[in-house]
């Protein structure tokens, strides 16, 4: 076998097996510095391992010699190469845009532990992007569930260990109830493999215990998306996690539940269940609309920005479930270059907010008055990122708004209320993000804080060059789409394993 | 047939009964003890369904390294539970109905024991038709948790050692903060309690061999590397006990305890490397060896000793983690 | 019989539910922890009741056993690592229950909420 063949498993192995040898470190910088090296390496692989999927089709695995069902087979597809590069380019981001900030939130003599953490997490997450066997993904979601906990509860504030808590019993309870859903269907169909419990649910003449493992997978893993109302983690979570962290979780970790969340209604159950189409749509498109509209109302009145940000997270989730929920090509389409380009955006955007508290010391919006004067270059980092969040044309946003309405259009006399409500929900964040922005560039800043104090330099270009990669990407889609267009016809297609 | 069906019947209404004892429990101290008790009943019925192997880790884990957290964790914090006076209405009302719902849908299920049942048709018969010929190990529960499915056990060991970097991370060790609060009284352990002091040099000596039995015997009979860890562990946790904190990580340093986890979990995914370096898939044993049975025998081998010392090293530093904080 | 043969079943949602009820009314966080112990643990025996079979035995061959017939392997293995998971989690978790009550003096969620909202 040559070194592209194993390409599936180093994705998952390499930041994998760096974890127990940066914890045996004993210096933060050495550390953070092995974790950066790593998810470079991580993000080269799975460069390669894009490539090699467009050029030559879903890749396959099976770890062990053991062919499926009977060993555990890895299965890349454009979808999930979309994943990983998403999991690893969002490590890199943090990594590299986190240094200062993580040296002030975790001490130096901890810091092993905790990079070693962020490795795991990495390793989990594209884990579970690449896996072909339903129960492997509970045990990645598990590997990668655990770090996460262990980033967020690395916040200053006290209010981490309490939201992490929440955090923790929520996903728990997501975890377990997916697990139910793959037992479930396991009693079914004898088999734990993707592929062969398509094919093998066909034949099962009681569906019953089917239809109840469908709604414990689509429940547990709507609680790990945060698709509102199973969101009431999300917000704490992300505001009180140290700010490198919620610049990685926010770009990618609800993403690969959704993922999972697609895979198994499309790829298992769409073509098995009588009337499951329906169903999901009728599950999933009012609590998709409710939180598109609820959480951007509730963004407006926020007074902390990275919780305003979190907010507008639950809305963007939102969007991406709606855009699911039309169960159609175009729609799946548009969800999944939604997840891209709303990782581009929110990726960029925690950056700032990382680089803000830098310099202010907080994040909450009375503190950071007047930021805008004092930090420009970052400021207009922000508005950038900020745009291509609300969906204007010439920004990556925009992208996954067209196609989202084209697809929302496609879906009989109610597409006209989804429009209507994306466009609401659009000028919401036009009025959540303007409630900073206004602030940033007229407001005072608090007393003997208005001298203007940038970051430094190569932190502003790395926040430069996250804030262009959204209009890069507006510009040219061609790599999203390509992934999204072959990602959704292998998911349609079903038999992809 | 029909006996062991009561016998089940009987078992599994314990359970219920204990559960709800634990919930209703005000003192934590009791609810801890049950849950003791819940685990022991569980690893019961596990027995009574012939999964030797889940019954023996249930055992271990549910009813004693669970209880030793749980109780080193109240130790910290208050034992007894606020009351709380709050309408439950719509608690009650989801889980009620959705307790009914899982009922109806039961009635689709095949019954307990039904051989011509979907799950005994499929991958399980290969497993046992096929381990002789390709592992060749009479636990078949052992082959397919360290060769076929040896990916999934991978994660299991990295999930511990996640847990065993988190408590660190969140409460020192390691080379985090340095233990601390090695107070008199910890220090002398129970030295004073004569008998307990002689039931444990007696029993210690033993814990340990059965440990080291289970780790290299799991291929033979129920066990394997997680198990062993844990009865390690016991043993070790029963010599802090007896001759204090102090004495416990003069023999097995954090330090070392640290490289072990570390170690045990680099060791496992070494294998699977080897097994790429050497033209085969990540974790396939059998490029290891000239021959493909004795490349898995090897393989399980060393995978199994990975396991073993992550879990012994990761439960201990966990252990003391929560030990030395006051 | 056949109602006999589905009561592990039953007993297996009604664990389950009890654990869940548990974790949402009660507000003691360790509490809360054993609830997600029986939680967990109700999975655990769902899975295990599907791998028995009538007249089988653990899955271990004996030498001079002759013919067995043994139950299924596989839910069992993956049990393994259900359990293992499972006390990892209970681990970190206590380990915030700790870190919690010597940041807020207590462990009852709605004190720590309610702590939480006048900061």
């Amino acid at each position: 076998m040559t070194l592209s063949d194993h390409l599936p498993v180093l994705q998952v192995i390499v930041p994998l097996l760096a974890a127990p040898l940066v914890i045996l470190l004993r210096n933060g910088f050495l550390a953070w510095l092995a974790s950066l090296l790593t998810s470079l390496c991580a993000l080269g692989l799975g460069s390669q391992l894009t490539a090699t999927v467009l050029a030559h089709g879903p890749q396959h695995y099976h770890v062990g010699g053991w062919a499926p069902p009977f060993g555990i087979s890895l299965s890349v597809d454009a979808f999930s190469a979309l994943l990983v590069l998403l999991i690893s380019g969002a490590s890199c981001l943090a990594l590299a845009g986190g240094r200062l900030s993580l040296r002030r939130d975790i001490d130096n003599r901890r810091a092993p532990m905790f990079y070693g953490a962020w490795l795991i997490a990495v390793a989990g997450l594209s884990g579970i992007a690449v896996a072909g066997d339903a129960f492997n993904v509970f045990v990645f979601m598990e590997i990668s569930s655990l770090a996460t906990y262990i980033l967020i509860a690395g916040g200053r504030d006290r209010r981490a260990l309490s939201a992490v808590f929440k955090y923790l019993i929520i996903g728990t309870i997501g975890a377990t109830f997916y697990l139910i859903g793959v037992g479930f269907i396991y009693m079914m169909t004898g088999t734990l493999n993707f592929d062969d419990m398509a094919v093998r649910l066909e034949g099962v003449i009681e569906t019953r215990p089917v239809v109840i493992a469908a709604g414990f997978i689509t429940i547990g893993l709507a609680l790990k998306a945060a698709i509102f109302p199973l969101h009431v983690w999300l917000p704490r979570a992300y505001t009180y996690a140290p700010n490198a962290v919620t610049v990685f979780i926010a770009a990618c970790s609800t993403k690969v539940a959704l993922y999972v969340l697609l895979r198994f209604n499309f790829a298992v159950f769409h073509g098995n269940l009588l009337g499951h189409s329906e169903l999901f749509s009728a599950f999933v498109i009012p609590l998709a609309l409710s939180g598109i509209l609820i959480a951007s109302l509730v963004a407006v009145y926020q007074t902390n920005l990275k919780k305003l940000l979190a907010f507008s997270s639950v809305a963007q989730v939102g969007y991406i479930a709606l855009a699911a929920g039309l169960t159609s090509a175009s729609g799946l389409l548009a969800a999944m270059l939604h997840m891209f380009n709303h990782a581009l955006a929110k990726g960029s955007l925690f950056l700032c907010v990382a680089a803000f508290a830098l310099v202010s010391g907080d994040t909450s919006l009375k503190r950071l008055q007047g930021i805008g004067r004092r930090m420009p270059w970052t400021m207009g980092a922000f508005v950038i990122a900020g745009l291509s969040l609300i969906g204007v044309p010439g920004t990556a946003g925009f992208i996954s708004k067209w196609y989202l309405i084209v697809a929302a259009l496609e879906f009989g006399q109610v597409g006209f209320l989804l429009v209507a409500a994306i466009v609401v929900s659009s000028l919401m964040a036009v009025a959540y993000l303007w409630h900073f922005v206004e602030g940033a560039y007229y407001g005072t800043p608090p007393a003997g804080e208005s001298s203007p104090m940038e970051v430094s330099l190569p932190l502003r270009c790395l926040i430069w060059v996250a804030a262009l990669s959204n209009i890069f990407f507006g510009l040219f889609p061609q790599l999203p789409l390509a992934l999204a267009r072959s990602g959704t016809s292998a998911l349609l297609q079903g038999g992809l394993y | 047939m029909i006996t062991s069906l009561l016998i089940g019947i009987f078992l599994l209404s314990l359970l219920v009964v204990t559960a709800l004892a634990i919930v209703r429990a005000s003192d934590l101290f009791s609810a801890v003890m049950l849950s003791g008790i819940y685990s022991l009943l569980m690893a019961l019925n596990f027995f009574l369904l012939d999964a030797a192997d889940v019954a023996l880790t249930e055992a271990a884990v549910g009813a004693g390294v669970a209880t030793v957290l749980q109780l080193a964790a109240l130790r910290m914090a208050p034992a007894t539970e606020a009351r709380h006076r709050r309408a439950r209405g719509l608690a009650v009302a989801v889980v009620v109905v959705s307790t009914l719902l899982m009922i109806y849908a039961s009635f689709g299920q095949p019954t307990l024991g039904d051989p011509q049942a979907p799950p005994q048709q499929h991958v399980a018969p290969w497993y046992i038709e096929k381990t002789p010929e390709l592992v060749d190990i009479p636990n078949i529960v052992s082959a397919v948790l360290a060769s076929f499915r040896g990916y999934d056990t991978l994660g299991e060991v990295f999930v511990v050692l996640t847990a065993g970097i988190g408590v660190m991370f969140l409460l020192g060790g390691g080379r985090g903060k340095p233990f601390r609060g090695l107070d008199s009284q910890g220090e002398d352990g129970l030295q004073e309690h004569l008998i307990l002091k002689v039931v444990a040099r007696i029993l210690i000596p033993f814990i340990l061999l059965f440990g080291f039995f289970i780790q290299f015997h799991g291929e033979y009979s129920p066990g394997g590397g997680f198990q062993a860890g844990a009865l390690l562990v016991a043993g070790l946790i029963l010599y802090a006990l007896i001759r204090g904190e102090r004495r416990a990580l003069a023999v097995i340093p954090p330090r070392v305890l640290l490289w072990l986890s570390a170690g045990g979990a680099f060791l496992y995914g070494s294998v699977g490397v080897a097994g790429m370096l050497l033209g085969g898939e990540f974790l396939n044993y059998s490029v290891l060896a000239s021959d493909s049975i004795a490349g898995q025998h090897l393989g399980i081998l060393v995978i199994e000793l990975g396991v073993g010392m992550t879990v012994t090293g990761v439960l201990l530093s966990i252990f003391h983690a929560f030990a030395a904080r006051d | 019989m056949k109602l006999l043969g589905l009561f592990n079943y039953w007993v297996f949602a009604v664990l389950l539910m009890i654990g869940l009820y548990t974790l949402i009314s009660k507000q003691n966080l360790v509490k809360k922890m054993l609830a997600l112990a029986i939680f967990q643990s109700a999975v655990f025996l769902f899975f295990i009741t599907m791998s028995k079979i009538e007249g089988g035995t653990a899955p271990i061959f004996r030498a001079g056993a002759g013919e067995q017939v043994f139950s299924n392997p596989l839910p069992q293995v993956l049990i393994l690592t259900a359990i293992v998971v499972g006390i990892s989690t209970m681990a970190l978790g206590l380990a915030i229950v700790v870190r919690l009550y010597e940041e807020y003096g207590t462990i009852e969620d709605d004190e720590i909420l309610a702590m939480d909202r006048n900061a």
